[in-house]
């Protein structure tokens, strides 16, 4: 029971891990139409960041402005890169996404070398643990949890109840109406850039103390976000969340069941094929919801 | 007719490079050319068909997989029964020597790489079928999918070698002067052989895009629902180019494997699956000989080591500077500057006969 309970913890914080991915992808997604690759990145580049500030600044700080300045060079290549590139299509604007992965984890490769670092524990060290009905979890779990689950209010609340959260949803639904109505669709375009770099790179630094950073930790996290977004269906922040944990619990299941842990990421996959094949939609989506965001 | 000045092309490289004394450029040479069937392939399923795949790499390691393990799996038992005489006869086992001196009894290449198109074919028809009925974010997730369980498979199963991969896998010897195996004595002709073969492809693949199937697939390409209402079986051509494209990719794959004498486990990663989405971008998406000109020069400039311990990051450059700048593929441009500049040195005839 308490072994069941382990693995369920663990399932869950890669699972909310994965589900700040994948809301980073769908935060772009809505309002561009493009298919973030380089999302894992703003993933690395949070951590990376936090921990070269963390050498001269308290922690707090080192996290704050790391999560600054990824969501800064977020915006900035949407408006050098992608504003330009209006005009051409959806295929070819993701294409520019994977080259824009490539290039990031080779500038972060010759910056920070290929060494693995990593945040101290914001509490305790690496031997503390709590006991939770006889599971031991490690007390960065329950930063994760608390950073991931409040973050992702934050953003449902901005989404919901503000002005600029909900001209961001118009551009949306429907950017002609959107833009008749007033509202700087370029602007918004920015902004959703900016803020899925910030929330990449929050995550990015909430984990790094358990799974550590690396210059190439990216393009896995960012393959997983992606399953975890089809999973609960693109273009919805929640279906997204509930995606990203089924893909943490599934892996740590496959481990649990006895299967090598070099299967585990097979075992994620098959079963989100699995999924795909049987409800292409995604498991909460709507069936043609996306349609017109295809090229 | 551009076929044959590609053939005399790279008949004057080989000779050129043969005369300089730089023959070690070939064996990179060689390598591009398959790489580049992968390529062409996946052009004709991405530019003209209009659907993306992120698996390649997948088939590529598949078909060279499938060789390797089938010539270097010692079957010595039944070296001395009846029906390993009548294999052996039939040209489908054969014996070799490994580097440590002892014999190995084991599928012929022939007859491996029959069984690889045929594993091949059968795994694309699985993933196909249902695959490409998923449009868009969907179908690249799931031939994302689908390239890294493979790619975990090989890298967590004992009989692929896991990490290492399979080494010591034997040349073929198609004729008495031509065996597929890195040795040098042998590299002339391998030069020849992967170009031939890759001509041989750009040629089918032209002819099959100039036909009535190749305008049923652009017109997928440009509007599916326009298609299936024009009555083409859409399903049926997304199915069928897909297959095609794989097949070629695993028949690379395998060719490359006995050329290189090994294969790993990288050669189904996400990367390297990219890569050949990118080089198929790069060469402006419908374009077979874009396609095969960027892949050939960039590939081989990459194994090569141009550049250096940016490898990746030239990469991700130039397909970010070709895409935004020439999104229809440098080629273009470059043919129609061409031309333009023809036409402003020799005036044109038809506006002087127009005159008089």
């Amino acid at each position: 029971m308490s072994q069941l309970l382990q693995y369920i913890f663990s399932g869950i914080t890669f699972g909310s891990i994965y589900a700040v991915v994948a809301i980073g992808f769908n935060v772009i997604y809505s309002t561009t139409g493009i298919l973030n690759f380089a999302q894992g990145e703003f993933v690395m580049l949070g951590g990376m960041t936090a921990v070269t500030f963390s050498r001269f600044m308290p922690l707090p700080l080192a996290i704050v402005a790391a999560v600054l300045v990824v969501a800064l060079c977020a915006c900035v290549l949407e408006i050098l890169l992608f504003r330009r590139l209006r005009s051409h299509t959806v295929l070819h604007l993701i294409i520019i996404t994977i080259g824009l992965s490539i290039v990031i984890q080779e500038a972060a490769l010759h910056i920070w070398d290929e060494k693995v670092c990593s945040l101290p524990y914001f509490t305790g060290n690496e031997c503390s643990s709590l006991k939770i009905f006889g599971a031991a979890i490690s007390p960065q779990v329950l930063w994760v949890l608390g950073t991931v689950g409040i973050a992702v209010a934050l953003l449902y609340a901005f989404l919901k109840y503000t002005l600029t959260g909900r001209a961001m949803r118009a551009c949306s639904s429907n950017p002609d109406a959107a833009m008749l109505a007033g509202i700087n669709i370029a602007n918004m375009r920015t902004l959703a850039f900016g803020l899925s770099g910030a929330l990449g790179a929050l995550a990015g630094c909430v984990v790094s103390p358990i799974s550590m950073t690396q210059y190439d930790m990216g393009a896995g996290l960012a393959i997983k976000g992606f399953a975890a977004a089809i999973l609960g269906g693109l273009g919805n922040p929640l279906a997204a969340v509930a995606g990203g944990l089924l893909v943490g619990l599934v892996e740590a299941f496959s481990v649990m069941s006895g299967l090598p842990s070099a299967y585990k990421d097979a075992a994620a996959f098959t079963i989100l094929l699995a999924v795909l094949f049987v409800r292409p939609h995604g498991l909460f989506g709507v069936k043609g919801a996306e349609s017109v965001r295809e090229c | 007719m551009p076929v044959l000045f590609l053939a005399v092309l790279l008949v004057g490289v080989q000779l050129a490079a043969t005369a300089s004394g730089r023959a070690y450029y070939l064996t990179q040479l060689i390598m591009a050319a398959y790489y580049s069937i992968v390529v062409l392939g996946l052009c004709l399923v991405m530019g003209y068909c209009g659907q993306v795949s992120m698996g390649h790499g997948a088939f590529f390691a598949i078909g060279g997989y499938t060789s390797a393990i089938l010539t270097t799996t010692n079957i010595a038992a039944a070296r001395d029964s009846a029906w390993g005489h009548a294999l052996q006869k039939a040209g489908i086992l054969f014996s070799w020597q490994d580097p440590y001196g002892s014999q190995v009894l084991a599928v012929s290449p022939g007859a491996a790489f029959a069984a690889a198109l045929l594993l091949t074919l059968v795994v694309a028809l699985l993933i196909g079928y249902p695959a490409l009925r998923l449009k868009g974010h969907y179908l690249a997730m799931a031939t994302l999918g689908f390239g890294l369980i493979v790619y975990r498979l090989l890298l967590g199963s004992s009989f692929t070698g896991a990490a290492d991969g399979i080494n010591g896998v034997p040349g073929w010897a198609l004729t008495s002067h031509l065996t597929l195996t890195s040795s040098n004595t042998y590299r002339v002709g391998n030069y020849y052989f992967a170009w031939g073969v890759t001509l041989v492809i750009l040629t089918l693949l032209l002819n099959l895009v100039h036909s009535r199937v190749g305008r049923a697939l652009r017109s997928i390409h440009d509007g599916e629902l326009a298609a299936n209402a024009m009555g083409i079986n859409t399903a049926g051509f997304k199915l069928q180019a897909f297959v095609i494209s794989a097949l070629l990719a695993a028949a690379a794959g395998s060719f490359f494997t006995h050329y290189t004498g090994g294969i790993g486990p990288s050669e189904a990663g996400a990367m390297k699956s990219v890569r050949y989405l990118v080089l198929v971008a790069a060469g402006g998406m419908g374009n077979l000989w874009g396609g095969l000109i960027v892949s050939a020069i960039l590939t081989f400039l990459s194994l090569r080591g141009c550049f250096g311990t940016y490898d990746h990051a030239v990469f991700g450059v130039i397909l970010i500077a070709i895409i935004s700048l020439a999104p229809e593929g440098p080629l273009k441009p470059i043919g129609l500057w061409i031309r333009g500049a023809f036409r402003a040195l020799i005036p044109s005839r038809r506006s002087c006969h127009g005159a008089v």
